[in-house]
C-alpha cells in the first residue's frame, strides 16, 4: 500500500477558505507567485549549499554542469521532482476543487463558531 | 535589519521521533520562519497605520461616532487593501507551512508509525489507546489551524503523522520563540510553581488536551516523582507523543485517550491539573463540562492552571482585540473569540471554585535559544506571540 503523499500534502482544512481581495483570482495568483518565491529560496539555499562545498573542497567546473545528461534513475528522480514541485506550488486550484468536490467538509467558519455554543 | 531573525530548522532539538529531513524541506522551513517573521514585524505594523490613518476616520465620518466592537472594527478593516494584502499572506503562509510539513511526514509515514511502536515497545504500558474514543463535535466540524485531518485523523495503521507534521512545523510557526523543543510553556509554570509554591509537592498530576506532549514532558521532569497523566481524543498524538516521551528519557508519564469532559478517573484523583493553550480550542458547552470535571478530579488542596493567550477584557482597545482574533476567523480557531470573551473568574467559581482561591498571572515562555539579544519594542506576531495569561485556582 501506498499513501499519495504528493495531493494528500497539499490538501485542503476542512473549513471555508476566505478570500480577502475583491476578486479571488488575485488571491490564487498570489499564493502560487508566494510558493513559487518559496521554491525559489530553497534553490537558492541549495545552491548556497553547494557553492561553499566546492569552494571548501576546491573544485568546480562549469563545463561539466552544462554538458551533463541524467541516467535512467537520474531522469526518474528529477521528473518525480517536478510533478511534486508543481503540485505544491497548485495547491490553491487543488484545494478550490475539493471545496467544489465536498461542500459537506467546506461550512462556512462563522457558522460553526455559532454552533461551538451547543456542542 | 528591523528585527532579529528567526533561528535555521536545524536548531531544533533532535529526538529519534522526529520526521527525517532533507535539505530542501528545511531550506523551505526556513523560507516559511523568515516569512512569517516578515509578515509580523514589517508587514503588520502597517494595519495600525491603515486603521489610525483612513479607516477609523472614515468610519468616524460616516457614522458620527468611533468603533463600539471589535466586529465593527473588522468589517471596516475588510475593505482596507493593506490589510487585505497582509491576511492574504499570512493566510498563503499558513497554507505553505501545512503543505511543507505534511509533504515531508506523509512521505515517510509507514517509517514513522513503525519508529513510534518500536520507541512505544521500550515501556508499552505507559500509552493506553481506547478506540471508543472518539473526537468531540467541535474537533470534527472543522480543522483546527487549517491542519488537514486535524489531531485525530489516522490515514495509515498506527498513524503518527499528524502529530509529526505539527512536532516540525511548531518551530517554524512560532519562529522558535518556544525553544528547541517547543516547551517553553511547560517549563515557564513548572519554573513559576516551584519559585512560588517550594511546598506545594504534586503526586499526582493531570494534562488535559496533552498533544504530542510538548509542554507535559518539562512538568514531569520538574516533579521526577510524580505520576503523571496526559490524555488527549487524538490516538496520532499519543502514539507518537509517547513514543518522543522515551526517546527524550522521560518515562513518569502515561498517555491515555479520553475525553476530557468525561473521563474514567475517581473523584479526586490529582493535586494539579493542567491545561496548555487548550481550552481555546474547546467550545461553548465542552469548556464548561471541562471546568466541572476538572473541579470534580482535584483533591482539596490542589491546584489547577490554564495557560492561555491573553483575555479581551473591556479595557483592552479595541484595535488589538481586533488584530488578535484573526486566528479565529482565518486560521480555523472558531471558538478562539468567543473563549478569551469569558470571564476566568465566572468559568471557574461556575465550576465550583471559589472566588478568593482564583488567581491570574502572567508567564513568558523560557526559550533555550533565546540568547538576550531579541529586542523588547519588536512587534509582537499577534496571538502567536508566548507571553502568555494564566488563570487557575486552588481548591480548597
Ligand atoms: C493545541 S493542542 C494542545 C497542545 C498541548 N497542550 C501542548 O501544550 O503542546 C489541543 C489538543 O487538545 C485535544 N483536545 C481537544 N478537545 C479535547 C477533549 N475534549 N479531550 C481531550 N483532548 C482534547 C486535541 O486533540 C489537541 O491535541
Amino acid at each position: 500500500m501506498e499513501l499519495d503523499y504528493i495531493n494528500l500534502a497539499s490538501a485542503k482544512a476542512k473549513g471555508q477558505r476566505p478570500y480577502f481581495f475583491d476578486d479571488p483570482a488575485v488571491e490564487r495568483v498570489l499564493n502560487i507567485t508566494m510558493a513559487v518565491a518559496g521554491e525559489l529560496a530553497v534553490m537558492h539555499e541549495r545552491l548556497d549549499t553547494i557553492e561553499r562545498l566546492l569552494e571548501y573542497k576546491g573544485l568546480l567546473s562549469r563545463n561539466e554542469i552544462d554538458a551533463f545528461v541524467p541516467d535512467d534513475t537520474a531522469a526518474e528522480q528529477r521528473q518525480r521532482w517536478h510533478a511534486e514541485y508543481i503540485a505544491r506550488i497548485l495547491r490553491i486550484v487543488q484545494q478550490e476543487m475539493e471545496a467544489l468536490a465536498h461542500p459537506e467538509l467546506n461550512q462556512d467558519v462563522a457558522e460553526i463558531a455559532e454552533q461551538m455554543a451547543s456542542m | 535589519m528591523s528585527s532579529q531573525l528567526p533561528p535555521v530548522w536545524s536548531k531544533i532539538a533532535r529526538h529519534e521521533m522526529l520526521p527525517e529531513t532533507t535539505h530542501d524541506e528545511r531550506a523551505r522551513f526556513n523560507f516559511l520562519a523568515n516569512l512569517n517573521k516578515f509578515l509580523s514585524a514589517s508587514v503588520s505594523p502597517g494595519n495600525k497605520i491603515a486603521y489610525e490613518r483612513r479607516v477609523r476616520p472614515r468610519f468616524k465620518q460616516q457614522h458620527g461616532r468611533d468603533f463600539q466592537t471589535r466586529d465593527e472594527v473588522r468589517q471596516a478593516m475588510k475593505t482596507d487593501p493593506h490589510y487585505q494584502t497582509w491576511s492574504a499572506l499570512r493566510r498563503s503562509a499558513m497554507e505553505m507551512r501545512q503543505q511543507a510539513g505534511r509533504s515531508l511526514t506523509l512521505r515517510q509515514a509507514y517509517v514513522l508509525a513503525a519508529k513510534a511502536q518500536q520507541l512505544s515497545a521500550r515501556q508499552p504500558h505507559t500509552l493506553r489507546l481506547d478506540p471508543s474514543v472518539k473526537p468531540p463535535p467541535y474537533l470534527a466540524a472543522v480543522d483546527n489551524h487549517l491542519m488537514p485531518g486535524s489531531y485525530h485523523t489516522e490515514l495509515i495503521e498506527g498513524d503518527v503523522s499528524a502529530a509529526a507534521n505539527y512536532d516540525a512545523g511548531l518551530f517554524v510557526t512560532t519562529g522558535g520563540m518556544l525553544g528547541r523543543l517547543n516547551d517553553g510553556g511547560g517549563k515557564a509554570i513548572a519554573k513559576w510553581l516551584r519559585e512560588t509554591h517550594p511546598d506545594f509537592q504534586p503526586k499526582h498530576i493531570l494534562d488535559i488536551g496533552c498533544g504530542l506532549g510538548h509542554n507535559v514532558l518539562p512538568i514531569a521532569q520538574a516533579y521526577p516523582n510524580a505520576k503523571v497523566i496526559a490524555i488527549d481524543t487524538g490516538a496520532p498524538m499519543l502514539r507518537y507523543g509517547h513514543a518522543r516521551a522515551q526517546a527524550l528519557g522521560v518515562h513518569n508519564v502515561v498517555f491515555m485517550q479520553m475525553d476530557a469532559a468525561k473521563t474514567t478517573f475517581e473523584d479526586e484523583s490529582f493535586d494539579w491539573i493542567q491545561t496548555t493553550m487548550f481550552l481555546h480550542e474547546t467550545a461553548g458547552k465542552a469548556i464548561y463540562d471541562i471546568m466541572r470535571e476538572i473541579h470534580r478530579l482535584l483533591k482539596p488542596g490542589g491546584l489547577t492552571l490554564h495557560i492561555e493567550q491573553p483575555q479581551y477584557t473591556p479595557d483592552m482597545d479595541l484595535y488589538e482585540q481586533f488584530i488578535r482574533d484573526w486566528d479565529a476567523f482565518y486560521n480555523n480557531e472558531p471558538f478562539w473569540s468567543k473563549m478569551h470573551d469569558i470571564d476566568p473568574l465566572e468559568l471557574m467559581t461556575s465550576a465550583g471554585f471559589k472566588a478568593e482561591h482564583f488567581m491570574q498571572i502572567g508567564v513568558r515562555a523560557v526559550n533555550d535559544l533565546d540568547d538576550g539579544k531579541a529586542k523588547t519594542d519588536e512587534p509582537e506576531d499577534h496571538g502567536r506571540t508566548p507571553v502568555w495569561n494564566v488563570f487557575g485556582a486552588w481548591k480548597k
